[in-house]
């Protein structure tokens, strides 16, 4: 009987979203679990950081205040073209940017099933995080959240073999497909022509189709590209921006437009990103009609 | 639930909580591979000892928490658990008056068992591991561990006189 029921419960959950529920109403009930086996962490950092020597803090606030210099001179000149972005795109007709808000989470000291790609997140419901809201890291994007909690959720990265995301190459603005590989730190992107432009070193940022990702976020770098005639498909491998397996400190972010998709229809301007001299854009289906270009991390 | 009006139920479900600790406590990479199934071997022992109270039940919904804990499918340890705790129930009169290092045999193939039950569902959702053999590896890790765990378990159940 409870055979019969685990083999229904395992299909519903695999296929439909219906035990989200039941999932999160468990994983409220075993949080203080979690919180457990994350506090002899909690309480190392926390001693680390009470009894660091005062040089040592010193020098690092004396570190993050250049960053911070450095980081405001970026964002004046990110102000005004943001302002003329949207200056721009007024006179175009084109739809507004929605700015996007986020919430900073760290992640919770626990293991998860190691076959799976998952992190667990100490931000849940009561915090306003939503089923398949973006997961970023410093450096670029990590995920997305796939289970709720109360007080907790767990997010499946984008290395995960069932995780594909819909990306763009910077330079060139062709939109193709990132898979996860299962392998850290390894990206597939399968449906890449043989013919298409794509280097060694090429930025992939979100393309914002789809309508789960906010556009224009790093998600990792080419770093190896095979040309094979006799298949149709280059092999394409990236590695991701974000430190998947490193990074504590994580960013939700919250769109505040629900669905997201409404707002940026990105139909009809796929070219996003400089459009390099000496190098023609990859024959698309949509011709590259150049709305303004938003450079990576315009959106934010 | 009978289990919590009889004495003791308490004492079982803490070391249920205990093991579902050790189930999700961060190990190094190389730890990670031969992490037993900590909640499944004290399912074992105490579907052994106390088989009228823990038993197929208890076991599926031990099971449907450490999916939720882990992030798995929701049922793919409920099924294993379950499957395995019957086994348990059903056989248990023999499986107690075996020498140990025979429990210890019979442990690693139920421990197999639910495994192969996890191999089924990895496979089925695309995301069969690459080497069986390292894949097996924490059920050899739980046999090697039952012989500490049994008396382990048995002095406790003793003293708090669980039966």
């Amino acid at each position: 009987m409870l055979l019969l029921a685990s083999v229904v419960l395992m299909t519903v959950d695999h296929r439909y979203h219906h035990l989200e529920t039941v999932r999160a109403v468990l994983a409220t009930a075993l949080s203080p679990l979690q919180t457990l086996v994350d506090l002899p962490f909690e309480l190392g950092d926390w001693a680390g950081e009470t009894f660091a020597s005062r040089q040592r803090l010193l020098e690092e606030n004396a570190e993050l205040h250049a960053w911070r210099l450095q980081q405001q001179a970026g964002l004046q000149r990110q102000a005004a073209l943001e302002e003329e972005n949207a200056r721009l795109r007024r006179l175009l007709g084109a739809s507004q940017r929605v700015p996007e808000e986020v919430l900073v989470a760290e992640l919770v000291a626990v293991d998860v099933d190691p076959y799976r790609h998952q992190v667990v997140v100490n931000k849940g419901l009561m915090h306003g995080v939503h089923l398949e809201q973006p997961l970023l890291a410093a450096e670029g994007v990590m995920g997305q959240i796939l289970h709720l909690g109360a007080f907790t959720s767990t997010a499946i990265l984008i290395t995960d073999p069932s995780h594909a995301l819909p990306v763009q190459i910077n330079r060139t603005g062709m939109r193709t497909v990132a898979r996860g590989s299962g392998t850290a730190n390894r990206l597939l992107l399968p449906h890449v022509p043989n013919d298409a432009d794509i280097r060694v070193g090429d930025l992939l940022v979100t393309s914002g189709l789809g309508g789960r990702f906010p556009r224009g976020y790093p998600v990792g770098e080419v770093a190896v590209v095979e040309r094979d005639p006799g298949r149709p498909f280059a092999t394409v491998i990236a590695t991701p921006s974000a430190q998947l397996d490193r990074s504590f400190e994580v960013l939700l972010v919250q769109t505040r437009d629900e669905p997201p998709a409404a707002s940026d229809p990105a139909v009809g301007d796929p070219a996003v990103g400089e459009p390099a001299a000496g190098d023609p854009a990859v024959p698309e289906p949509a011709p590259a009609t150049g709305a303004a270009p938003a450079a990576a991390g315009g959106a934010r | 639930m009978t289990l919590v009006r009889q004495h003791g139920g308490g004492a079982i479900l803490l070391t249920l909580a205990l093991a579902l600790l050790l189930a999700i406590v961060p190990l190094p990479e190389w730890a990670r591979a031969v992490r037993p199934e900590w909640v499944l071997l004290v399912l074992i022992y105490w579907c052994l000892a106390v088989p009228t109270r823990v038993g197929v039940g208890v076991s599926w919904l031990a099971g449907l928490s450490v999916d939720v804990l882990t992030g798995s499918l929701l049922g793919e340890h409920g099924f294993g658990y379950a499957l395995v705790a019957f086994l348990v129930v059903k056989t248990h009169q023999r499986l107690r008056v075996y020498p140990e290092w025979q429990q210890a045999v019979v442990v690693l193939l139920l421990l197999l068992l639910h495994q192969l039950t996890c191999l089924w569902v990895l496979g089925i959702t695309g995301r069969a591991p690459d080497d069986l053999l390292l894949y097996l590896l924490p059920s050899v890790a739980g046999m090697l561990l039952w012989p500490l765990l049994f008396p382990l378990l048995r002095g406790y159940r003793r003293r708090f006189a669980i039966t």
